[in-house]
């Protein structure tokens, strides 16, 4: 059990993925301007690290000791098709959610962090609870990076910032002193 | 990435490296930019691979450009880009190991740079296979400069040294941050912040109407 | 961040085209994945092997041989069970001196570090309960100071010799007994993780060790 807490912390905050890693810098730094977008960008790539990690499992258990070979390969097809399918649930069945992530869940498949947990999971030789646990954390870490990152932003839009810092440069230099931040949280869990 | 009028062939391989360079003026493929930077070394591994991706992608898209149907257009660039990063995994593993190691998980990660899709998408998807090529190498060599400028920032400051040989004296303290992960921010951050100076300068000399605007200092 | 696909008029494209587009790439894709597998898998195999030697070489001190063991509900054997995959199966090393007598064991450790899970192989002499070197294969600890537990010669020399459990002590201030480490200045919890690494690695496998050299080597 402390293994699994291990990995979901780790995951979530020491090695945080958008932070620590750069993993989904791609929603970071292009659509967090709101605090809500931002919480319902991290719940949809939540949920699709979630299914992404039960799927890796399988391939990893059922497939790819077969033909290892094919791991890129497979992964990249399956969290495609994944997407896919999510979107097209959600459709069905909860319209109203499909019109607040909608324009998002095609984004998350060329997201980095997806492929990244895949890709880490399978390195580390996960097993099914360790990789849910590295998702959920995974999941909770890209949220609290975007939420963190979509309330400051919110407060810079009124802030006098000197014209050639706005856009990217700006974005990028609030993430390096939230990395600093987080950098704190190294060592937490290993000084019991 | 508006397209160009001119059709030349240098004016396809270049544009990539300055103009619209990928990392630094587009802004694309931040993941690799960030993360592997903190070497000389480890950089230029990731920009050769990435640029070898890139080309033999454009390559294999723009030749079959003609067969594909539009509906699964992106899933067959996605199936070609995976199958060269996959090649280009096993071979960095073969060849050099010890790069492989640091690079780790990363490699396989360009299968998702943005960079690779995008010129697929925007260029070698409509293009004959000579300037789709050129278009590529263009691109990559910009991406793989990038990452060398970081690459060399970040070593030079994080460790003193510069492709593993020391620069300065013994007594030199390196600036550990800058091989850490906020270092990667924060130098990306002050070279766009320093791109757009530069820019608005230029600007500023062909305009000199707009010169009276008090000029105020960089954060 | 992707291109969003310009929207035009659905074509007239009928399906079977669309799945042989599909299969086509995905043929093409897989044999060429498969070409490249067989070109560098050799290399790739030799690699892997080549570092691991060195490594269970550098712990055992240069012992004239060494056998792999799996470790199999407590008892260390020389061949992995039936059907198991054996890279799955925890391995240790059993090295030899000139005159066939056990040298010492060579085990791999790993335990979360600073930053990520620190990864090292350490010899281990089991007559005296002596290390006989250690050797830290994967870190991500912070440059400059937590990496000293690879990176710092003194460090990795203090594991010689020393009599297991370990205990870290602050730089210069034991009491000299032969169980103690002087820890790095500034990267206590790094010098920690790899002490803690080898101490429970030793407590896990060392009934099964036990074993082994009281039944005699086969």
């Amino acid at each position: 059990m402390g293994d699994l807490i291990w990995i979901f912390v780790s995951a979530a905050v020491v090695n945080n993925f958008t932070l620590m890693l750069f993993l989904g810098l791609c929603p970071f730094i292009g659509v967090s301007g709101r605090v809500e977008t931002a919480l319902r960008m991290g719940a949809a790539n939540t949920f699709v690290l979630v299914l992404t990690s039960i799927a890796v499992w399988a391939l990893n258990t059922f497939v790819l000791p077969v033909a290892p070979y094919l791991r890129l390969i497979s992964f990249i097809v399956v969290i495609a098709s994944l997407v896919q399918i999510v979107e097209m649930v959600i459709k069905k069945v909860s319209p109203a959610l499909f019109r607040a992530l909608g324009i998002y869940l095609p984004l998350i498949t060329t997201n980095c962090a997806i492929l990244g947990l895949a890709v880490f999971q399978t390195n580390r030789a996960y097993d099914f609870w360790q990789g849910l646990f590295f998702a959920i954390g995974a999941g909770a870490g890209l949220t609290l990076a975007l939420v963190l990152m979509a309330s400051i932003r919110e407060s810079t839009e009124l802030v006098d910032v000197p014209d050639i810092a706005r856009g990217t440069a700006l974005v990028l230099l609030i993430a390096g002193s939230l990395s600093l931040a987080f950098m704190g949280f190294a060592g937490l869990l290993s000084t019991a | 990435m508006t397209p160009v009028k001119q059709a030349t062939p240098q004016a396809d391989l270049i544009r990539g490296i300055w103009r619209e360079n990928p990392v630094l003026i587009q802004a694309l493929g931040m993941c690799p930019t960030l993360a592997v930077t903190n070497s000389v070394a480890n950089s230029l591994a990731m920009g050769l691979a990435t640029l070898f991706v890139l080309v033999s992608s454009s390559f294999l898209v723009s030749s079959v450009r003609r067969l594909v149907p539009n509906e699964v257009r992106i899933t067959t660039y996605v199936l070609i880009i995976a199958t060269f990063v996959t090649i280009a995994d096993m071979t960095l593993q073969a060849v050099v190991p010890t790069i492989h190691k640091a690079l780790g998980a990363f490699v396989a990660l360009i299968v998702v740079n943005c960079i690779i899709l995008a010129r697929q998408e925007a260029f070698a998807s409509r293009h004959p296979v000579g300037r789709s090529v050129l278009d590529a190498l263009g691109m990559g060599a910009g991406f793989t400069l990038a990452l060398l400028l970081m690459g060399s920032v970040r070593e030079v400051l994080g460790y003193g040294t510069f492709l593993g040989v020391p620069l300065f004296g013994p007594n030199f303290e390196p600036w550990v941050i800058f091989a850490l992960p906020p270092g990667g921010f924060l130098t990306l951050g002050t070279i766009l912040l320093f791109l757009s100076w530069i820019k608005r300068r230029r600007t500023r000399a062909a305009a000199p109407s707009v010169a009276g605007v008090p000029a105020r200092k960089a954060a | 961040m992707t291109t969003p696909a310009a929207w035009t008029p659905p074509p007239a494209v009928p399906p079977r085209r669309l799945i042989v587009t599909l299969a086509g790439a995905g043929a093409v894709a897989g044999a060429l994945i498969l070409v490249a597998f067989r070109a560098t898998l050799p290399a790739i195999t030799a690699h892997r092997a080549a570092a691991l030697d060195e490594a269970v070489r550098e712990v055992l001190r240069d012992p004239a041989r060494y056998d792999t063991l799996f470790l199999v509900n407590d008892t260390l054997v020389s061949s992995p069970p039936q059907g198991a995959d054996p890279a799955r199966v925890e391995q240790i090393y059993v090295g030899f001196g000139s005159d066939s007598a056990i040298a010492g064991f060579a085990i791999p450790a790993a335990r979360p570090g600073f930053a990520d899970v620190v990864r090292l192989i350490f010899g281990y002499d089991a007559a005296n309960g002596t290390l006989l070197a250690m050797k830290v294969l994967e870190n991500k600890e912070t440059p400059g100071l937590g990496d000293k537990i690879e990176k710092d010669s003194a460090f990795v020399a203090e594991f010689t010799g020393a009599l297991a459990p370990l205990v870290g002590v602050k730089s210069r201030q034991g009491k000299g007994t032969p169980n103690e480490i002087d820890m790095i200045t500034g990267a206590t919890i790094s010098s920690r993780t790899v002490i803690r690494a080898i101490n429970e690695a030793i407590a896990r496998v060392r009934p099964a060790i036990e074993r082994y050299v009281a039944e005699g080597v086969p």
